[in-house]
């Protein structure tokens, strides 16, 4: 199978401060905003290179989202940057009304997504905002893998026409997809062929799904594994291709059950090809204290979750 | 060319039957605040803002703006919107029907011109607005940004987020004006939630504040005037209209009833009745 070699822990977040540093030389018209999070967005670069591009808005993310709709209408590319509930959750209404319905070329950028948030605990910790995002008409909906793929998913929002909400996380995780692979919106990656199981993740859960590739592996079975880049517009065709020769789903993601991944996956197979399909997710649940590496394991979020899914799946084929 | 107070009065008793008009075709809207804001939105898009309704863009450059916060108030919004040429006065007759450009509330999904921002959930408005401020003085754009939000709306803690980033920012190209009509939907605003002293409160916050009577031409061409003036002083400012609601029916005015309610056939022609024909017609 397809060898990824981690080269060396990075936070995503850190990957999306280097694609808006690299955006903003491109393009004089981007901006970044936040909410008091200069620091933990790693916007620092930005603010530093760009003083009078960067804006800051102190802890009001509803104005935030309203001025954002504002200089994009004047012809700016904001990205404005917080906590992945505040980004969402808090300014539902504002991201409905100013941004998704006010067709605004607003840039979300939400970090700390998930329970690898860590020690801050569940109101730092959103599983929700997938499915919030998702249900915008017309938002586009990116989660990044690692550190690479964030950069280069940054680069690409800043150039798209429209609102994107831009999903990232907080801890080192391995990097291990290509430096300077450009991202495509919309394309789903296939990270390793197989034909026994389609394991299908986004986020941090595309690492933990190699992973748990190279155990069914050991066991004889060959696992397929998609990472989904793009949650919203699905690329329904790779996932079809894949799943018309694996016959069985693993769906994996740092997220609830409602509105994630797994129901889109599930939604698209139920119309075009049913299958038999196992879920890995956060269930109906709260975050809590913990490590991120526990809460992966707590949540069953971990490879060791996904390889069993794999075989029970397979005996459900 | 400037209009004189004489024109001013009939331009505004001109949209004031449009908005009784085109609620009554629709069968429902919000008359009660179009028609307090209706004098001193009249002066603004007559006499103040500088725009091209011909050569109209979204992105407003090189032009003065408007953005309208208190989104419900559309009645007075799209009739100043036609009479200025942004659309064919003929239009308004669209008012709230199916696959009219002319929504309830202010979309941008048709395309509508004149209409920067969608709006209707109250209080993001003014957020908006100083967004297009900060546009403008990051791009060296000399015109400014006007925004009208009402008093009940103030209830909403964005407005105050707003606020602050506006002073923050310095966006001294920035004119808030609220519709102070002391009504809202459920009562007065003093009995719903409070609205304490505006006056006060915006001048704590910082801004440039100016309170004039919202139905009084001259008054509020001095209150534009100040407004100008401020420029250069690194404070926005927010113009403390004081309107009565429904102002020009004497059945409409001065209550809460009509904040968003139709008037019927006979009523409609009674309002015609007080408000009298002008010689700009109607739709």
């Amino acid at each position: 199978m397809s060898k990824y070699i981690d080269t060396g822990k990075k936070d995503t977040r850190s990957g999306f401060g280097a694609g808006l540093l690299e955006a903003g030389r491109k393009n004089p018209q981007v901006l970044a905003l936040t909410a008091d999070l200069k620091g933990s967005l790693k916007m620092d670069a930005f603010a530093a290179e760009f003083p009078d591009r960067f804006i800051q808005c102190g802890i009001a993310e509803a104005n935030m989202v309203g001025a954002a709709a504002g200089l994009a209408i004047a012809g700016k590319i904001p990205f404005i940057g917080s906590f992945a509930e505040f980004v969402t959750g808090r300014v539902y209404d504002q991201l409905r009304q100013a941004v998704a319905y006010g067709k605004t070329n607003v840039k979300i950028a939400s970090s700390h997504a998930g329970v690898t948030l860590g020690e801050d605990g569940a109101t730092h910790q959103t599983m929700e905002d997938i499915a919030l995002m998702r249900a915008l008409p017309g938002m586009v909906v990116l989660n990044p893998c690692d550190y690479n793929q964030t950069k280069a998913a940054t680069l690409a929002a800043a150039e798209y026409d429209g609102p994107v909400y831009l999903r990232f996380g907080r801890p080192g995780v391995p990097n291990f997809t290509p430096e300077d692979q450009p991202f495509e919106i919309g394309k789903a990656l296939v990270m390793n062929e197989g034909k026994d199981v389609t394991l299908i993740a986004t986020g941090h859960l595309v690492w933990e799904s190699l992973q748990a590739a190279e155990a069914l592996e050991a066991e004889g079975i060959c696992a397929e594994v998609i990472d989904i880049t793009t949650l919203k517009p699905l690329d329904e065709e790779t996932i079809l291709a894949s799943v018309l020769k694996t016959k069985a789903v693993v769906v994996a993601e740092e997220h609830n059950m409602a509105g994630g991944l797994g129901e889109a996956v599930a939604g698209l197979l139920g119309r075009a090809l049913p299958t038999p399909v196992e879920f890995i997710n956060g269930g109906d649940r709260f975050g809590q204290t913990g490590t991120p590496s526990a809460l992966l394991k707590a949540y069953g979020l971990d490879a060791a979750h996904i390889v069993e899914a794999a075989q029970k799946v397979l005996t459900r084929k | 060319m400037a209009k004189s107070i004489e024109e001013l009065r009939q331009f505004s008793t001109q949209v004031r039957r449009d908005i009784v008009r085109m609620v009554t075709l629709a069968g429902c809207g919000h008359p009660g605040g179009s028609m307090s804001s209706a004098d001193f939105l009249t002066a603004l898009y007559c006499n103040e803002m500088k725009h091209d309704p011909a050569s109209w863009k979204r992105d407003g450059k090189g032009q003065d703006m408007f953005v309208l916060s208190a989104g419900h108030v559309t009645p007075v919004y799209y009739s100043l919107l036609a009479r200025c040429g942004y659309f064919p006065v003929e239009e308004l007759a669209t008012f709230r029907q199916f696959g009219a450009r002319l929504q309830g509330h202010p979309s941008v999904q048709k395309g509508l011109p004149g209409v920067y921002q969608a709006s209707g959930s109250l209080g993001q408005g003014l957020s908006v607005a100083a967004g297009l401020a900060l546009a403008k003085k990051l791009d060296g754009d000399p015109e400014r940004v006007f925004v009208m939000c009402g008093d009940g709306e103030s209830e909403e803690g964005q407005i105050w987020e707003a606020g602050m980033f506006a002073v923050h920012h310095k966006l001294d190209n920035l004119v808030a004006m609220t519709d102070w009509n002391g009504q809202q939907i459920d009562g007065t605003v003093a009995s719903v939630a409070g609205e304490g002293d505006l006056e006060a409160k915006w001048k704590a916050w910082d801004w440039n504040v100016i309170v004039a009577d919202g139905h009084d031409f001259a008054a509020i061409a001095e209150a534009f005037a100040a407004a100008r003036a401020n420029k250069g002083s690194g404070k926005p400012t927010m113009i403390l209209f004081k309107t009565d609601m429904g102002h020009g029916v004497d059945f409409m005015a001065g209550t809460c009833k009509w904040h968003g309610k139709a008037p019927n056939a006979e009523q409609c022609a009674e309002a015609m009745k007080q408000l009298g024909e002008t010689p700009l017609g109607d739709f």
